[in-house]
């Protein structure tokens, strides 16, 4: 057993873990967010996908010790209080989504895509950026209409600040 | 329509729980001393189990029970079965095997359930089923149907003499040979629809808690339809009395058919309950998923399609073999027969049909329905058919099937179905126009001048969707009914509550039927609560499956909302002292027409709840409840064009354009019904290039990962261009035909086509892979 320190959306957590449990697995039962899916065995599914220290991670391929120290933030810390972060809002309003399953990860890819590309997205970036997330209900059409979408937004959002603070 | 009504793009309203990482699967559900268990599986794909010693694994770190298929048969646990009933030609009842949920004299596929651990933690769970020493004698084993008949093929039931379950007849044999010695054109093919996994995101997961002092179990089962799985592990398997069971199907993370069956781990974790006194949770790990979910397809067919001098069809022949695997699954029998072999019609006029189905027992997963089931296996040998036949005639694939198009309705065909309603030239028409089928000449030059093989495919399909009437049915040997149920609890501030028999695992149901709620009463969207998924809140109902959740379950609510509307007017009339005739309800008021006299819904909702002043002889409340059995399948149909451009060099398949023309009746949610499609296309497209399960010949499937089966990305796929004509069902009160399944569907043979017309080779399995078309157009050359 190891302990296990992280700063989980926002709040400082810790706890004891066996050193063979998965961050995924951390994340899951000793935490209780059980937003972060498992729907594969082999890292290809995406569907745990959270961010470690400001980059997306594949939760099943990191040890729960490994994160230690780390700032982790899950599809349950994404929205600001009651608003929606833009990439939830687009989800929603382009139907982005049907049973759920694969949706906190491909949240989760989909906000580290956007920030990872500030000049902007096109249709073949989006859908060469999802290789590692799979969801089996939607074809993906609406899924990459609303990163697409989202990205639009939160590079006006971005501009605006931008001219605030000049 | 109202913004918020029927023919509305409205929101779903379930989207923010799952956006916001708070959907509730059975994964994420912990019961106060929860536990574990894993199953030990069996390695072998045919094996007689010579001992199991548990010994070592009871003695290992956190484990509360190693149990085995002996105990669970003492303790009176039935075996698994196929509830759909199908007579061989010559009478005889299909041979069914017994299918104990632990196996415990032999096992019959790589993955068959053997023994059970349950442990404090998963990974004390897993470490203790790696200790459980089973000694096996090999067997022989065979995985390919079209083998396992052959002498000296190992018999895997003894109930099954060649390994066939049945041997199954539909149409006319007489009329049909008939109609080939008069005809002009044969066309021959022999057809392989491959195998395929069904891989929900979600894998499949159960939780059994037995409380001992109520004598009660509950389980949560990632199902597509509880009430079902109540019933049959209460009738047949034996767990509990029907009252004595909860069966609870939360958030289910999509089906495709894979979740309605019910399996050995759901049976087991609720009878491990009671045996260990601990609630008992099991989850599937991907590769659990894969070796033991109901697989799909794996049909081979030889069939020759008749045609008379003016390229019309005359008669159709088919023989098909379908591998149901190692045990028979719960619906198993129906895929090959009543859902495949009744749409060998297509949408054309075939004066005479004879199809025979032969389904056979392999050492392999057990294989069922999965997303259109049989119908996907019907339209690839109709439409592969249809385009080999235009190409041998030289005439165009369109003129082809226009020419013989169904065109009056009803139309019956020779194998049972009475088409009701449809315009198939138009949904032909409109992926014509949206595809630029003109155009394609020029774009396929320009694509040859990059040294890329362009080609186009159609694919004009039918379905039938809301499988009915129960009587019918249950006349095909069918062991349930497929109605559906509904209760419409109008609460006494006016919101409403809708309990239903379907089940939503992605199809948005928490926003279309209440969206039908709304377009009836006006009251918002907001005030309307659906529930479903639990037995002990709905009654009854038969679950969601083979497009019948608009078609059947809402077709049920109408029929609830109809008494409730009747009685509010009732109760309306009376209080403002008015004909209940002249009582209309708009936008949520209750109003007399013609005049400025009217109630608000909520206050009507009190008035019947305070039951102050009701009409005499009413009873107080306002909840009403039907049972909707339809008098006919309903029958979506529509054309997908495919385009492609091949690479000659690599074999590589880019598909360039893909458009869907659906007729679907009348619409609820657009926006969802194209969510629908899309998602049906991905899995078409996915079997046509992508996907296939594949066994060695000593059982071991290849495919058991994500590493290893291909499932379609997002880089595999383009964006569709969907579109919708209506001919409204005449069957149902909503005029809904259904469309859940269309895509997976109507797009194998349209990609399939599309690649053979680029390549110039009519002989290509599915998947084609690189290799695969590769391969195939080096064959041509040679």
């Amino acid at each position: 057993m190891s302990d296990v320190s992280l700063m989980v959306n926002g709040k400082r957590v810790s706890g004891a873990a066996e050193d063979r449990t998965l961050l995924v697995h951390f994340l899951r039962e000793n935490l209780g967010l059980t937003g972060t899916h498992v729907g594969c065995d082999t890292s290809q599914c995406g569907a745990c996908v959270v961010h470690v220290d400001g980059k997306a991670v594949k939760s099943c391929s990191m040890l729960a010790v490994q994160a230690s120290g780390s700032t982790v933030v899950t599809i349950e810390g994404l929205a600001n209080g009651a608003d929606l972060h833009p990439v939830q809002a687009a989800f929603k309003e382009h139907h982005g989504l049907q049973c759920g399953f694969c949706t906190p990860g491909m949240i989760m890819t989909a906000t580290d895509m956007i920030s990872r590309h500030p000049e902007g997205l096109d249709e073949a970036t989006v859908r060469a950026e999802l290789e590692g997330n799979i969801c089996r209900c939607t074809g993906y059409h609406n899924i990459v209409k609303a990163i697409l979408a989202a990205s639009k937004t939160m590079s006006k959002v971005a501009k605006g600040k931008a001219k605030q603070a000049a | 329509m109202g913004i918020e009504g029927v023919g509305a793009r409205v929101a779903r309203k379930e989207d923010k729980r799952f956006i916001t990482g708070a959907g509730r699967y059975v994964d994420d559900m912990v019961v106060p001393g929860m536990k574990h268990a894993a199953f030990v599986r069996s390695p072998h794909a045919h094996a007689q189990i010579k001992k199991i010693d548990v010994k070592k694994a009871q003695g290992m770190p956190g484990v509360i029970g190693v149990l085995t298929g002996k105990e669970l048969k003492a303790d009176g646990i039935g075996n698994l079965i196929c509830g759909w009933m199908i007579h061989s030609k010559d009478g005889s009842p299909m041979k069914m095997g017994a299918w104990s949920p632990l196996a415990f004299d032999r096992v019959r596929y790589v993955g068959d359930a053997v023994v059970v651990v349950v442990a404090e933690t998963k990974g004390q769970a897993r470490d203790a089923a790696e200790a459980v020493e089973i000694t096996y004698k090999e067997l022989k084993a065979v995985v390919d149907a079209s083998k396992a008949m052959d002498k000296g093929a190992p018999q895997i039931h003894p109930e099954a003499d060649n390994n066939l379950i049945f041997d199954w007849d539909i149409g006319n044999a007489d009329d049909t040979a008939a109609a080939f010695k008069k005809a002009a054109h044969v066309v021959k093919m022999d057809i392989i629809n491959n195998r395929l996994v069904p891989n929900a995101m979600e894998p499949r997961a159960a939780l059994g808690h037995y409380d001992k002092a109520e004598d009660h179990y509950t389980c949560w089962t990632t199902s597509q339809n509880p009430h079902v799985a109540r019933l049959v592990m209460s009738a047949f398997y034996n767990v509990a009395p029907e009252n004595k069971l909860r069966v609870i199907a939360p958030d289910v993370g999509g089906g495709f058919g894979s979740k309605i069956y019910i399996y050995p781990e759901e049976i087991v974790c609720l009878w491990a309950s009671k045996k260990t006194g601990v609630p008992v949770k099991w989850v599937a790990d991907r590769t659990e998923s894969f070796l033991t979910d109901a697989h799909g397809r794996d049909h081979h067919t030889h069939a020759e399609m008749a045609f008379d001098e003016d390229h019309k069809i005359v008669g159709l022949k088919v023989e098909t073999q379908a591998n149901l695997g190692a045990y028979m699954s719960l619906f198993s029998s129906a895929t090959p027969t009543y859902l495949y072999a009744t749409l060998l019609s297509g949408q054309y006029n075939i004066p005479a049909i004879h199809a025979n189905v032969k389904a056979i027992y392999t050492n392999t997963a057990p294989v069922d329905a999965y997303r259109g089931a049989g119908r996907p296996e019907a339209t690839f040998v109709m439409e592969r058919m249809m385009e080999t036949a235009a190409r041998q005639f030289g005439i165009s694939p369109a003129e082809l099937r226009r020419k013989n198009f169904v065109t009056s309705f009803p139309h019956q065909t020779p194998v049972i179905m009475c088409y009701d309603a449809g315009d198939y030239a138009a949904s032909l028409d409109a992926a014509m126009k949206a595809s630029d089928y003109a155009g394609f000449a020029k774009r396929k030059a320009a694509a040859a001048r990059k040294g890329l093989l362009r080609g186009i495919g159609m694919s004009c399909y039918i379905e039938a969707c809301g499988i009915a009437p129960s009587a019918a049915v249950g006349s095909l040997g069918a062991g349930v009914g497929l109605w559906e149920s509904a209760e419409v609890r109008v609460n006494a501030v006016g919101t409403i509550e809708v309990l239903t028999g379907s089940h939503s695992h992605g199809q948005g149901h928490e926003t279309t039927f209440a969206q039908l709620v709304n377009e009836r009463f006006g009251v918002p969207l907001d005030s309307v609560s659906i529930v479903h998924g639990d037995t002990d809140k709905v009654q009854m109902g038969m679950g969601t499956y083979g497009s019948r959740s608009g078609a059947v379950g809402m077709s049920a609510i109408v029929k609830a909302l109809d008494k409730v509307e009747a009685k509010a007017k009732k109760i309306a009339a009376h209080l403002l002292e008015a004909d209940e005739g002249d009582i209309i309800i708009e936008n949520g008021t209750l109003k007399v027409a013609g005049t400025d006299k009217n109630v608000p819904w909520f206050q009507m909702a009190l008035a019947a709840y305070t039951a102050h002043n009701l009409p005499g002889g009413m009873e107080p409340g306002l909840k009403e409840t039907a049972f909707y059995d339809p008098s006919n399948f309903t029958f979506p149909a529509g054309c997908y064009i495919c385009e492609v451009e091949v690479d000659p060099e690599t074999g590589m398949t880019e598909i360039i354009q893909f458009v869907a023309a659906d007729d679907f009746g009348n619409i609820i949610n657009p926006m969802i019904v194209e969510g629908q499609v899309h998602g049906g296309l991905a899995q078409g497209i996915g079997q046509a290039l992508l996907e296939g399960a594949h066994y060695d010949n000593s059982g071991q499937l290849l495919t058991a990962s994500y590493m290893d089966y291909t499932m379609p990305r997002a880089s595999d796929l383009p964006s569709f261009k969907v579109s919708t004509s209506n001919t409204p069902c005449p069957g149902n009160p909503l005029g809904i035909k259904g469309c859940g399944e269309a895509g997976a569907i109507g797009s194998p043979p349209a990609v399939i086509n599309a690649i053979t017309d680029a390549i110039g080779s009519n002989d290509l399995a599915m998947p084609a892979s690189p290799s695969t078309v590769w391969a195939a157009i080096r064959a041509a050359k040679h």
